[in-house]
């Protein structure tokens, strides 16, 4: 069947399985970035922002998202890019394979939460997990990039 | 000693940091052909049976199945998955497909097909008549069990390290220093006696395992995967599949983590066979169910542990002996159990007698394999949980306990002449040793003085404080090889060409830090190569804590080779003796100042004018030299009395890794390795059913930490200088996770009494213990 979906800005008709899940779409159709990790909806490695709300897309039926607009980390622009910076620059990048992910999710958090804190972050955070870093590396830049102090 | 260096010591971002972070398309299988055949793979049902009957005649006729293997039908030849070299100490008790399946979850058949669906779905049409045996599944049973999981006549030996498939024993490693360990023991005034048991741990990396194969324009079976071991991969899958090494090459691109199970050739000999007979690319994506059920995972262990002292402390004599659950094949089964004691039982070298005894034996669970830490997370967990009972008995803080027994910087330990190959018989002294350091300062970061034992919070909350030392190993003395081309291309630039295996440790840019240091130029004109076995020279991989020191010596050569080639043309430029030529990195000029050549116009001209030369430096490094690393750890604990569960509110850790080739990067590692310590203490543990099915088979059920898990983590580092290392460097990458286990559990004890010597520490353990206290 065909959808419509507005990926990273872009209108563009997707032919699917009406059981494929929109990671497996995404992939296919080029958008490399989104990872699959878990299969389960457990680990947050494959969310997107379906309409800016993060979405765990192996969980997430693709036809769900017909006509609504999907951003990948090809597709964050602006100051939401230098997220990644931070990570860099905090060592925190090693495998790199949840960072597509976290990031995603960190800049939905960034619109989301008002007065940011230490715990909120880690909350926010708490469904994207990561087995290189041990997390209080990622907090550090997220919380720098955030401007959340201790 | 960090002053005299430029590169070494900087906080160098990762080289592949950006591309990794933007989504670039650099892992395994975002470069698949889109076209290639998907393989899947048909899995025992059974713990343990032999496939009486195979029909895949229906499978075979579904349309877009390409080719279906059956153990009737494939290459038949003896291999070990292990990424060890050769020749590997790991029994070849492997063949690709096997007429008995020896775990649930073992391979019965292959398919290759258009797509993923219809692979799935030519699974289901495979007809497999078994003939069940009964299952070994406690390891502790495994040696008088009336089923023998493997035979003699349908194995191969490299070496003989114990292997008694009669009695399911995979291998055996003994060892033992000094007098008489029973006759000190009775001496002793003191003595603990305990057994601690260690889980099954799943790596649980974010990309799971995976590997694709074309044959190129050469007819080179080429295979990119998702592995720590290129070179390893190289060979074993051209042993499985009866051709030579040459027709295959391995590239490992981007790594989604590894912790070890990487370190065994895991899915590679599919795609590989599947190529190799269809002339079609294939690829292969484990699921992670498939990771959990059918890879490896942290050896199971019981561990036996006696130590003997006087009234005063003196630690007299330690025991150790371990049964190590190498399940259904022997993956790393003797180096792991060995690891387990010869790279814990040093710590403590003043004893009048030490000794090793312990097995690996068979069963039909999950293959034990690699993982960070390799035993000696294990071993370090018994002992120094032994170590800690006995400050307990003798009513001694454990940290004097330590600084009474420990090695100290300049002391050795015989053990390390008794299990290292090559090293001889003279005592090799740890001149890089900071023990005592590392204790004191994570003394004062974790503020033991007025935390030690316990506080009471309330009624229902107690905190308490606990630790231990560790140690590891920096590669495999007498095994590891690692080595590194540099070449100086036109324009002044330098590519470094590495073997060594960068799988998200930051290898490709510490490595480059060292390459910049022998050079004297600085990093930034200088671009890395690495694990490709057709372009980079060799390297055993990533494991055993072995790239910075071996590789980053091999590097170093490499370098210092090169440097010396420039100097030498440049000589041979102005005319002069070599050594009245200087370099400082951007400029070759004689000391005199008369004439000077930029390193542009000099790499130009050795290639486009005369000689017409590329100059290139290399270099092999192996050595009998040990470096250990050390660290001490600190634990502090919240336990809630009501529920039996533990917070842990602070971790710190102290580290001797020899000099930090780039800090930034090392406090990830060690956080990150520290985490995984805190896992296996708290959360993680491989379950299977009475019949050996695996319930811990998504991350659902399988608890690694998440982000509210983890409080405060604390790093530092020793200033520490190993003359062996590259400029300094020891390992870093597993020692990390070593001491977490037994400090957790020491805190727990020093907070309510109660003594876990079974991890992990559940709540519904503790509450248990609690409840019968």
């Amino acid at each position: 069947m065909i959808i419509n979906l507005h990926v990273n800005g872009i209108k563009k008709s997707f032919d699917i399985n009406p059981d494929e899940y929109l990671v497996e779409v995404l992939r296919r159709y080029g958008y490399l970035s989104v990872k699959k990790a878990c299969d389960t909806g457990s680990c947050g490695v494959c969310t997107v922002l379906v309409d800016d709300s993060p979405v765990l897309s192996c969980s997430y039926y693709a036809v769900r998202a017909n006509n609504k607009h999907i951003t990948t980390v090809e597709g964050i622009s602006g100051e939401d890019r230098s997220l990644g910076e931070f990570l860099v620059d905090e060592g925190v990048d090693q495998c790199g394979y949840c960072s597509p992910g976290l990031i995603l999710t960190v800049i939905a958090m960034k619109k989301e939460l008002e007065n940011p804190t230490k715990e909120s972050i880690v909350e926010y955070l708490t469904g994207n997990l990561c087995r290189c870093t041990g997390y209080v590396g990622q907090l550090r830049a997220i919380m720098r990039y955030m401007g959340v102090s201790e | 000693m960090k002053d005299k260096f430029q590169s070494v010591g900087q906080n160098l971002s990762k080289v592949d940091g950006m591309g990794l972070v933007t989504g670039k398309p650099l892992y395994t299988d975002d470069l698949a052909p889109k076209d290639c055949l998907v393989i899947k793979i048909l899995r025992s049902p059974h713990a343990f049976a032999r496939i009486k009957g195979i029909n895949t005649e229906k499978a075979e006729k579904l349309v877009g199945v390409e080719v279906v293997f059956t153990h009737e039908n494939v290459p038949k030849h003896l291999y070990t998955r292990a990424g060890q070299s050769y020749p590997e100490p790991s029994v070849y008790d492997k063949y690709i497909l096997d007429e008995y399946v020896r775990y649930v979850g073992d391979e019965v058949a292959i398919v290759a097909a258009q797509s993923e669906e219809t692979a799935l779905k030519a699974l289901k049409l495979i007809k497999v008549e078994y003939e069940v045996y009964e299952p070994v599944l406690d390891m502790m049973k495994a040696q008088g069990s009336k089923s023998q999981i493997h035979f003699r006549e349908r194995c191969f030996l490299n070496m003989d390290k114990g292997f008694e498939p009669e009695k399911n024993i995979s291998a055996v490693y003994n060892f033992s220093v000094g007098e008489d360990v029973d006759e000190v023991l009775e001496n002793c005034h003191v003595v603990v006696k305990e057994r601690y048991k260690t889980q099954a741990q799943a790596h649980t990396m974010m990309e799971t395992y995976r590997a694709f194969s074309y044959i190129d324009q050469y007819g080179t079976l080429v295979i990119v995967s998702s592995t720590q071991i290129p070179f390893h991969v190289r060979r074993d899958v051209a042993l499985s599949l009866g051709i030579s090494a040459g027709k295959v090459r391995v590239i490992k691109p981007r790594i989604g983590g590894g912790f070890g199970g990487k370190q065994t050739v895991q899915v590679e000999f599919y795609p590989a066979l599947v190529t190799y007979k269809t002339g079609k690319p294939s690829k292969i994506v484990y699921d992670r169910k498939e990771t959990y059920q059918a890879t490896t995972s942290r050896h199971a262990m019981a561990l036996d542990v006696t130590l003997g002292s006087d009234l005063d402390g003196n630690i007299k004599a330690i025991d150790m002996n371990i049964i190590s659950d190498t399940g259904a094949y022997g993956e790393h089964a003797a180096t792991v159990l060995g690891a387990a004691g010869y790279k814990s039982l040093p710590l403590y070298n003043r004893v009048d007698g030490a000794r090793f005894t312990g097995k690996a034996v068979y069963t039909n669970h999950i293959p034990g394999g690699a993982f960070r830490g390799y035993g000696v997370t294990q071993g370090t967990f018994a002992l120094e949980s032994a170590v800690n009972e006995l400050a307990a008995k003798l009513n001694m803080d454990p940290l004097v306990l330590r600084e009474k027994n420990m090695i100290r910087k300049g002391e050795s330990s015989e053990i390390f002449n008794l299990t290292t190959v090559g090293v001889g018989s003279d005592p090799i002294p740890m001149d890089s040793c900071e023990l005592k350091y590392c204790i004191d300062k994570g003394k004062e970061l974790i503020d033991w003085g007025n935390k030690y034992p316990r506080k009471v919070i309330s009624p229902t909350k107690v905190r308490g404080v606990g630790m231990s030392i560790a140690m590891q190993g920096s590669g495999i003395p007498g095994i590891d090889t690692a080595s590194a081309t540099i070449k100086l291309s036109d324009g002044g630039t330098f590519t470094l060409l590495t073997g060594a295996a960068d799988i998200g440790t930051g290898a490709d840019t510490i490595l480059k830090q060292i390459a910049a240091e022998g050079l004297g130029v600085s990093y930034d004109i200088i671009t890395v190569f690495s694990a490709d076995t057709e372009l980079t020279p060799f390297d055993v991989g990533a494991y055993a804590s072995g790239t910075t020191y071996f590789s980053g010596n091999a590097v170093k050569m490499a370098a210092l080779d090169l440097r010396e080639k420039i100097l030498a043309e440049g000589a041979r430029m102005f005319e002069i003796n070599n050594e009245d030529v200087l370099f400082d990195g951007l400029e070759i000029s004689s000391k005199d100042g008369n004439k000077t050549i930029s390193l542009i116009d000099f790499s130009n001209k050795l290639i486009y004018k005369r000689p017409h030369i590329q100059l290139m430096g290399t270099g092999s490094y192996t050595t009998t030299d040990i470096a250990p690393p050390f660290v001490a750890g600190f634990a502090e604990v919240e336990v809630d009395l009501e529920t039996g569960k533990v917070d842990l509110l602070n971790f710190v850790e102290v580290i001797d890794c020899g000099t930090v080739i780039n800090p930034k990067l090392a406090r990830i590692q060690a956080e990150g390795g520290i985490v995984h310590g805190i896992g296996m203490a708290l959360f993680e543990e491989v379950k299977e059913t009475k019949k050996g099915k695996l319930i811990t088979n998504t991350m659902m059920q399988y608890k690694i930490p998440c982000r509210m898990d983890i409080n405060n983590i604390v790093v530092d580092f020793a200033e520490s200088y190993d003359k062996t290392g590259p400029y300094g460097a020891k390992s870093i990458g597993e020692v990390v996770t070593n001491p977490a286990p037994p400090a957790i559990v020491d805190a727990v004890f020093n907070a309510t009494g109660i003594r876990i010597r079974e991890l992990p520490i559940t709540p519904e353990k503790l509450k248990m213990a609690l409840i019968n206290k």
